[in-house]
């Protein structure tokens, strides 16, 4: 296996030092360390060193929907973004409701490469909201599933939200709760504001997403479980996790960046690409966010990276899938929207992209810190760089990506996943190997 | 104008023009011979992917008052249902050539997303889109009211319309609250409140949740039509109870000032929103709108297809009317 001395990183931002890889871990952090024998240099001059990204909520879409994105297009597209991991969620065809389709996606992950992949196990049986889903045998299985969702779809069934929270404690699992009443947003299109009376697009109410994170926290709290809130992108959903942790319930709660940075005014174009569940809300809640995200009331940043075909973009608005792109871009989106607005450190961004949501996934392995004997999960990042978004440059299969044409801040110039480059000079690597 | 997808996008000047127009075009359909040569060579395709007779020959008719070749594409319907997808159609009618498109669809946005997306060329016409907009049936009430209210001013400034019904999902309140209040009238919306669509306290209008108050105010009452679904789907308790408040009956009728008009987009629900005796009463324009739709939509085919491109050389020999009328009845 080949070393790596990386010279120059600015590790977190805050020293300026070269990193030493050997067989996979971080062997030696210094000044002017030796170079000689059979070490390939990496000049990181410039470049932010940040511990490998882990994202808590990415939809890979294999099985079923291999037009959309499969393991390998898609760990190749968050290695492009500076990942390490990604939790994939269950919302496949077959739904990853069993040890068997976990173990599946889990496997692909590593045969490729690119990124490891921890698979989120359904809560209910085929996302179906009524019966659980084998939940001990997916924490079991090779796959050591802790996340359990019904992303895309709400676990609204009180009893049934009470009895998963409880359930998953005996292997210190958690549930990740997509917040949506789902009787309040029937229909529903886009952000419920004076925008969708004007446009006559059926209203997605915040009460709807409140509503539900007020009655898990309360129920959480009851339980004594741990709840993670997905997606949460209101002011008023902000201010009940506030409360909630103020009381000592166990919750976290995720932002994407889309939400950091994108407001309902764009869905006046009924460009579908702005269509996405939770719908873009309004610029006073994209406020609420980036400050909840800098004082830590929403913990972490996950990408809900959702890529679809171009046919189910590619029309009016009510046809449209849900969701956008988000790997390659998440890092750029945060510079952009946390750091270079001074609200977060780089420091800040390893807690709330890397070492958190490992945390939160439980996955020891990743979301380490930049030390001597840790995995050696680097991604180097220049910040000084800009570029325009463009479809056509996506990894991803997909190039639902609502940033074309918009200039973001910065580059994921490298990306090591256990001292192996998955990336190098932007470029993600043909051959990777696992 | 290179589109008609929204009353919001005219202002003052573009509104009065169409209405000006149409009055010209009026006096067309008054002359024995109803014809103009003005789109002789043009093509105006009518895409249909909801079911709406009426709208479909006041558009057949006006385009065939001014000479263009029409087609009419009844996609029927809807395109989430497996089918032809809405680009496919619009590359479709792109590749025939046509130079306006009229649109009318379930799903609100439809017509921008012709017009924006890059697919087609043509002029894009908003004939109804989801619960978003009815530019031309807004035009068609201005139109009908200017004559009746305000002869011989451009606007109507001043002019008092309630607008009573189902607001929110009301495509032809929309067009009509934004379109009149920037041709000068009051406008006062009047429903239950959950049929008053969110934020609308920011739109530039009145609202009320009485009709009584307003009507004796009122120099026009459009009574919006209420579809019976709606409910199932709680917004109010029931037909009879929905009647007596918001219905408009012969004894509410005579609180309207005496000069006043009573105005349906139709079609009616004779015995919901509005009586049988209301709706055939002297004061129903009801039929005239029908009448000044066609001239209305006259004028929007005209001021988007004259000038905006060449018009071909007119040819010697007198052409015959020249319709093609494919129907594809599967979608």
């Amino acid at each position: 296996m080949t070393a790596y001395v990386i010279r120059n990183a600015n590790l977190l931002g805050e020293q300026v030092a070269d990193l030493r890889i050997v067989d996979g871990v971080i062997a030696e952090i210094g000044t002017d360390l030796d170079t000689s024998g059979d070490v390939e240099v990496v000049d990181a001059t410039g470049l932010i060193a940040l511990p490998g990204l882990v994202d808590l909520h990415t939809h890979l879409r294999e099985p079923g929907r291999e037009d959309a994105e499969t393991v390998e297009t898609g760990t190749r597209s968050a290695a492009a973004g500076g990942y390490t991991l990604v939790h994939a969620m269950a919302n496949t065809d077959p739904v990853a409701d069993t040890a068997g389709v976990v173990e599946q996606v889990w496997r692909l992950g590593r045969e490729h490469g690119y990124c490891d992949v921890a698979p989120v196990g359904a809560v209910t049986v085929g996302l179906g909201g009524e019966r659980l889903a084998e939940l001990g045998a997916m924490a079991d299985s090779a796959a050591r599933v802790r996340v359990f969702s019904d992303d895309g779809k709400c676990v609204s069934d009180a009893v049934l939200m009470r009895r998963a929270l409880e359930y998953v404690k005996a292997f210190d699992g958690v549930i990740a709760q997509h917040s949506q009443e789902p009787r309040l947003t029937e229909g529903a299109q886009m952000n419920e504001g004076e925008l969708s009376g004007v446009l006559g697009l059926v209203g997605w109410p915040a009460v709807a997403e409140e509503a539900i994170i007020a009655r898990d926290v309360l129920l959480a709290e009851h339980v004594g479980s741990r709840l993670h809130v997905c997606h949460l992108s209101t002011r008023g959903s902000v201010e009940i996790v506030r409360w909630a942790k103020s009381r000592g319930i166990d919750v976290t709660a995720e932002v994407t960046p889309h939400h950091l940075l994108l407001t309902d005014q764009l869905a006046a174009t009924y460009d579908p690409l702005y269509k996405v569940n939770p719908p873009l809300r309004t610029a006073d809640d994209v406020a609420a966010l980036r400050e909840a995200l800098a004082e830590g009331i929403i913990d972490i940043v996950a990408t809900d990276h959702a890529p679809h075909p171009s046919e189910d973009k590619d029309c009016e608005w009510a046809a449209a899938a849900f969701g956008m792109t988000g790997l390659e871009t998440a890092l750029s989106v945060v510079q952009h929207t946390m750091v270079d607005t001074g609200l977060l450190d780089w420091a800040g961004v390893a807690a709330r992209m890397s070492a958190k949501p490992a945390e939160i996934g439980r996955v020891a392995a990743h979301g380490r810190p930049l030390a001597v004997g840790e995995p050696a999960n680097v991604v180097l990042y220049d910040p000084a760089a800009t570029r325009v978004v463009r479809r056509e440059d996506a990894v991803s299969r997909s190039r639902n990506t609502p940033y074309a044409g918009l200039e973001l801040p910065g580059r994921v110039v490298a990306t090591f996943l256990r001292g192996r480059p998955t990336v190098l000079d932007g470029t993600v690597l043909e051959e990777v190997s696992a | 104008m290179r589109h008609l997808l929204s009353t919001g996008d005219l202002t003052r000047d573009e509104a009065v023009l169409l209405l000006d127009t149409a009055e010209e075009m009026r006096s067309v359909a008054e002359r024995p011979i109803k014809k103009l040569p003005t789109l002789r060579g043009r093509t105006v395709v009518n895409l249909f992917f909801e079911d709406s007779t009426r709208t479909r020959i006041s558009f057949e008719a006006a385009a065939k008052r001014l000479s263009a070749d029409v087609i009419n594409f009844a996609a029927k319907g809807s395109s989430v249902s497996k089918g032809e997808s809405l680009k496919d159609t619009a590359l479709t009618l792109q590749a025939m050539g046509a130079d306006a498109v009229v649109i009318r669809h379930g799903a609100s946005g439809a017509p921008a997303r012709l017009a924006r997306a890059g697919w087609i060329d043509s002029a894009i016409l908003n004939a109804g889109d989801g619960s978003h907009e009815h530019p031309t049936q807004a035009l068609l009430d201005a139109f009908t009211m200017r004559r009746h209210l305000a002869p011989g001013e451009q606007g109507l400034d001043g002019r008092r319309v309630a607008i009573v019904g189902d607001v929110l999902h009301s495509r032809v309140a929309r067009s009509n609250a934004l379109l009149l209040a920037t041709l000068g009238a009051e406008v006062t919306l009047v429903a239950p409140p959950t049929l008053m669509p969110y934020g609308v306290e920011r739109w530039p209008v009145d609202t009320s949740y009485e009709l009584d108050p307003v009507l004796a105010k009122a120099d026009a009452v459009m009574m919006l039509r209420v579809q019976h679904e709606r409910m199932n789907a709680a917004y109010f308790p029931s037909a009879r109870e929905y009647s007596r408040r918001y219905g408009l009956d012969t004894k509410r009728m005579a609180r309207l000032p005496e000069h006043a008009i009573v105005m349906h987009p139709g079609p009616m629900n004779r015995g919901m929103e509005i009586s049988a005796d209301v709706a055939d009463s002297a004061r129903s324009v009801i039929v005239e709108q029908v009448t000044n739709g066609v001239a209305v939509r006259m004028a929007a085919l005209y001021l988007l297809l004259s000038g905006a491109r060449e018009t071909p050389a007119p040819t010697p020999e007198v052409t015959s009317d020249t319709t093609h009328d494919t129907t594809e009845g599967q979608a």
